[in-house]
């Protein structure tokens, strides 16, 4: 039994905003109120602190099957409950990758055996991601996938996106895209504009991005299948989805905390600054701020995208794209969205939890019954994030050194702390 | 690094004087002024050289000509000193082959710098004769070099130095012997 | 006062002193290049590490001879030679030159940013050669050495550069040098190599699609190589260029009567410059030469020694 006393409570299911008591028993919430007491119960203590339902990352990569000099499971789900998060989902480019039955089984074995954070598995929309042939999704749903993807990569062609829409759609899964033209995109490093001349370095228009995100969310209307766009950075794409959830078509979106914070102005010839989508121009950040507040965001997702230091210690052009997220992905939501006045704290928990819960098609709230998954965090607590300090076994991250307001304090799953600073 | 001035070694109408000496006893002992050119080691080589020319066209009322070298390139201490000096250029517009020069500085050292002209003026061709003229000789050698034309010769300890001032470089003639203050 | 420079990784953060003080300090090693004997014992003992990764026979002949009349050895990588082939990394490749213990490194990649790269983890002066697409620091000072000879000064010319912008390192060194001296520039090339984010390298800048508008009023004419090695899009056919961007006598003509006309190298006569342009009056493409070799051993002489000195120093008499 555990007993979380004094803490503000912030459920967006219910819009409580209110300093209650949360009572958990053996893995599930028992009961929600002020003042509770409860023999033999471990009492923590969240005077100061906010409890929120628990964090979900729609997108991380752990490296595992094949990857494990960058992450494993085990550390990748570590860092992620470091990071606030309780449960992440993961992509399926590791080597395999992961587009039939057995490999999903083996990642969710892993993850139990780690006894972490809770690892919902995305399985491959083609087989191999190779863009070809559908992959072997309904296996797959049966051993655990919540959604499929093709990241790394976009779903290869119109065509191909229809059948697996479709197809998924029957099955109750969403399609997760990483909306990229390859031909525009094609040798680019960085975001295409004024720093990349400047740099000289070949560029990724924005246009790459808000045109496969065109086609997909079309492709969303013609089937009404269930689109959710991966690490959303322009403001074309960002209209796209404006449009669709206008005519009321099943597309959603997340933005990465990166996206939201940093500039194509910020990079230089520092591989900590290399991802795909490449960081974007201010306009275009300036545009998700705004989806982040009105509500066209859905989700904050990290994108987690490890890769061990001597493989990111090379030139600019030759360096792998991603970086890490899980750790700082709180502290940058508060410090950048909320401390600034763009949203507010209640958005912010959205963003975490029910946003990233609807496009699952799940329930994410603070309530008798629902499993006992919570992230208690702070919103002033003063601490620098170092990268040597990271749990992940990578260190590739823009934010070392960096200091912040506010980070999570807390973890728990299933009745658990599994994270306590 | 402070100086303080000791004592005045030539006044303005001494260093007139010996430079009126120094370019007769040039022109005496290269038997004339056929073939004779001068070289200026910069910086203030070059201003006595040319009153030297100027002088031994009055009385021989020939040309003498007048080049200008800079050694910073041969320098023997580059490697020790830290940054590399600027570079001033070389002017040396006729051909050094065959000439009879007199190298022209104003204080004789340790040599080291006469070493490094000489090895500029080998670089530029084969002259058949290199001669040394200074207006004040202080001791010290380090290499084996000697003037064969000298305005002054003056006992120094390893603290004091002779400063040369010239009206072209310094905007006034005069020489002095200053110490390195503590 | 000149600031200390350590490397020289580009023109875009070096001032118009510093820019001034190595183009003054060229000169002595421009006569040097009469000398007869062209052979200095100043950097005797050092070694300078010739670390080409892409092709260049000029560029690096060109340091390899400015090393050698200085008086230093060099030690030579060639790319086609080396063990980066083999997927020897960058790191590797250079940990292993540095443990050779040279003076400094002269340094060309195809990777924008790979000399800075070197130049933050190695203890050692780095100049870069030529990186990607992002800069050629020393064509940029020979250009400017060779305006500056032939016009007197640096200041205030109109400037057209001519060919692919997008892709040179070349077009971006010599905008940012220029545009210090308060260079007008007229960029001009074929619309995929000349986006419209390329003025902001500087202000003022103006971009031309037609080779007849932008060479009026020109006093130089830089006209860049089409470059094939480099894969990039599209690949434009020769005769698409050679009509539109050629700099032919009578486009010549439409400049000034005394522009001078220069061009990096090589030259693929017949495609991007007419050879009668190449080999006439206006074109300085052979002084440009000379005046790389001067400006190399301006540098070398300058950033071997461990950083171009704050303070001209006084020689010790």
């Amino acid at each position: 039994m555990l007993l979380i006393k004094n803490g503000r409570v912030l459920d967006p299911a219910s819009k409580t905003d209110a300093t209650l008591d949360v009572l958990v028993e053996g893995e599930r919430i028992a009961q929600v109120g002020a003042n509770l007491s409860a023999k033999d119960a471990e009492v923590f203590d969240a005077k100061g602190l906010i409890v929120a339902p628990g964090f979900i990352d729609l997108h991380c990569h752990l490296r595992e099957p094949g990857q494990e000099l960058s992450e494993t499971i085990e550390s990748g789900t570590r860092a992620a409950a470091r990071g606030g998060f309780t449960a992440v989902c993961c992509m399926p480019n590791t080597q395999p990758v992961n587009d039939n039955a057995s490999v999903t089984r083996g990642i969710v074995e892993r993850a139990a055996a780690a006894g972490s954070v809770r690892v919902w598995p995305i399985g491959a929309a083609s087989a191999g991601s190779k863009g070809e042939a559908l992959a072997e999704i309904a296996a797959m749903k049966a051993a655990g996938i919540v959604a499929v993807s093709d990241d790394g990569k976009p779903v290869a062609t119109a065509r191909l996106m229809r059948q697996v829409m479709e197809y998924c759609q029957a099955l109750g899964l969403p399609v997760v895209d990483h909306c990229e033209d390859a031909s525009l995109a094609a040798g680019g490093t960085m975001r295409e504009g004024p720093q990349s001349i400047r740099l000289g370095l070949p560029g990724i228009p924005a246009q790459s991005e808000s045109i496969c995100a065109g086609r997909d969310v079309e492709i969303s209307g013609l089937t009404g299948g269930r689109l959710h766009i991966a690490h959303l950075s322009t403001r074309g794409a960002l209209e796209h989805v404006r449009a669709a959830k206008k005519q009321g078509w099943r597309v959603t979106c997340e933005v990465t905390p990166h996206h939201f914070t940093l500039t194509d102005e910020d990079v230089r010839y520092d591989t900590n600054y290399k991802m795909n989508p490449p960081l974007a121009s201010r306009e275009d950040r300036d545009a998700l701020l705004e989806g982040l507040a009105d509500g066209t965001v859905d989700a904050i997702a990290t994108d987690h995208a490890p890769h061990h230091p001597a493989s990111k210690d090379v030139e600019f052009d030759r360096a792998p794209f991603g970086i890490t997220g899980f750790e700082t992905a709180v502290a940058l939501g508060l410090n950048e969205l909320v401390h600034p006045g763009k949203i507010s704290l209640m958005r912010l928990v959205e963003l975490f939890t029910t946003g990233p819960a609807r496009v699952l098609g799940m329930e994410r709230k603070i309530s008798p019954g629902q499993p006992a998954d919570l992230t208690v965090f702070s919103d002033s607590y003063s601490w620098t994030f170092y990268a040597t300090q990271s749990a992940s076994k990578s260190r590739n991250t823009p934010f070392d050194g960096r200091a912040f307001h506010g980070a999570p304090m807390a973890t728990v799953v299933a009745g658990r702390i599994i994270f306590h600073r | 690094m402070r100086v303080v001035e000791k004592r005045q070694l030539l006044s303005a109408e001494e260093i007139g004087r010996t430079l009126q000496r120094l370019a007769h006893e040039i022109v005496e002992k290269s038997g004339g002024t056929a073939n004779l050119a001068l070289i200026g080691v910069r910086r203030r080589g070059v201003p006595l050289a040319e009153r030297l020319a100027t002088t031994i066209g009055g009385f021989t009322h020939s040309q003498i000509p007048v080049g200008t070298l800079d050694i910073t390139l041969y320098r023997d201490d580059l490697s020790t000193i830290g940054p590399h000096p600027v570079v001033q250029s070389t002017e040396i517009d006729f051909p050094v082959d065959d000439r009879d020069l007199v190298i022209v500085d104003d204080v004789l050292y340790t040599g080291r710098t006469i070493r490094a002209a000489i090895n500029g003026l080998f670089d530029l061709g084969r002259p058949r004769r290199v001669r040394l003229c200074v207006l004040v000789d202080r001791g010290h050698r380090e290499l084996p070099i000697e003037a064969s034309f000298v305005g002054r010769t003056v006992q120094t300890t390893d603290n004091e130095l002779v400063e040369v001032r010239l009206k072209e470089t310094d905007g006034e003639d005069r020489v002095v012997l200053v110490e390195r203050a503590l | 006062m000149v600031q200390r420079l350590t490397h020289l990784l580009g023109i875009e953060t070096l001032t118009r002193e510093q820019i001034t003080f190595f183009l003054d300090q060229a000169k002595p090693f421009q006569e040097f290049q009469r000398y007869p004997l062209k052979k200095l014992a100043t950097l005797r003992g050092k070694t300078v590490a010739l670390a080409f990764f892409e092709p260049s026979t000029r560029t690096r002949i060109s340091f390899g001879t400015a090393a050698a009349r200085l008086g230093a050895d060099t030690m030579a990588l060639q790319a086609e030679a080396s063990s980066l082939k083999k997927g020897e990394s960058l790191m590797d490749t250079v940990r292993t030159l540095e443990a050779m213990r040279p003076d400094s490194i002269v340094m060309r990649h195809s990777s924008s940013g790979a000399p800075a790269f070197v130049a933050e983890r190695l203890g050692v002066p780095v100049l870069n050669a030529g990186d990607g697409m992002h800069e050629h620091p020393t064509q940029a000072l020979l250009d400017a050495l060779t305006i500056r000879d032939r016009k007197e000064t640096l200041e205030g010319w109109n400037v057209t550069i001519l060919g692919d912008i997008l892709h040179s390192r070349v077009a971006r060194s010599n905008i940012y040098l220029l545009s210090k001296f308060g260079a007008r520039i007229t960029l001009c090339g074929p619309a995929p190599w000349l986006p419209r984010d390329v003025e902001s390298l500087a202000p003022g800048l103006r971009r031309s699609y037609c080779t007849e508008e932008a060479l009026e009023g020109a006093d130089v004419v830089m006209v860049l190589r089409v470059q094939t090695e480099r894969l990039h899009e599209p690949a434009l056919p020769a005769e698409e260029y050679i009509l539109e961007y050629q700099l032919t006598p009578k486009r010549l003509q439409i400049a000034r009567p005394d522009a001078l006309v220069l061009h990096p190298g090589p030259m693929i006569r017949g495609l991007e410059i007419d050879p009668a342009v190449a080999d006439g009056p206006q074109s300085c493409v052979l002084e440009q030469v000379t005046n790389g070799l001067a400006v190399r051993m301006a540098l070398l002489y300058h950033l071997v020694g461990g950083a171009a000195p704050e303070v001209p120093q006084t020689t010790k008499e």
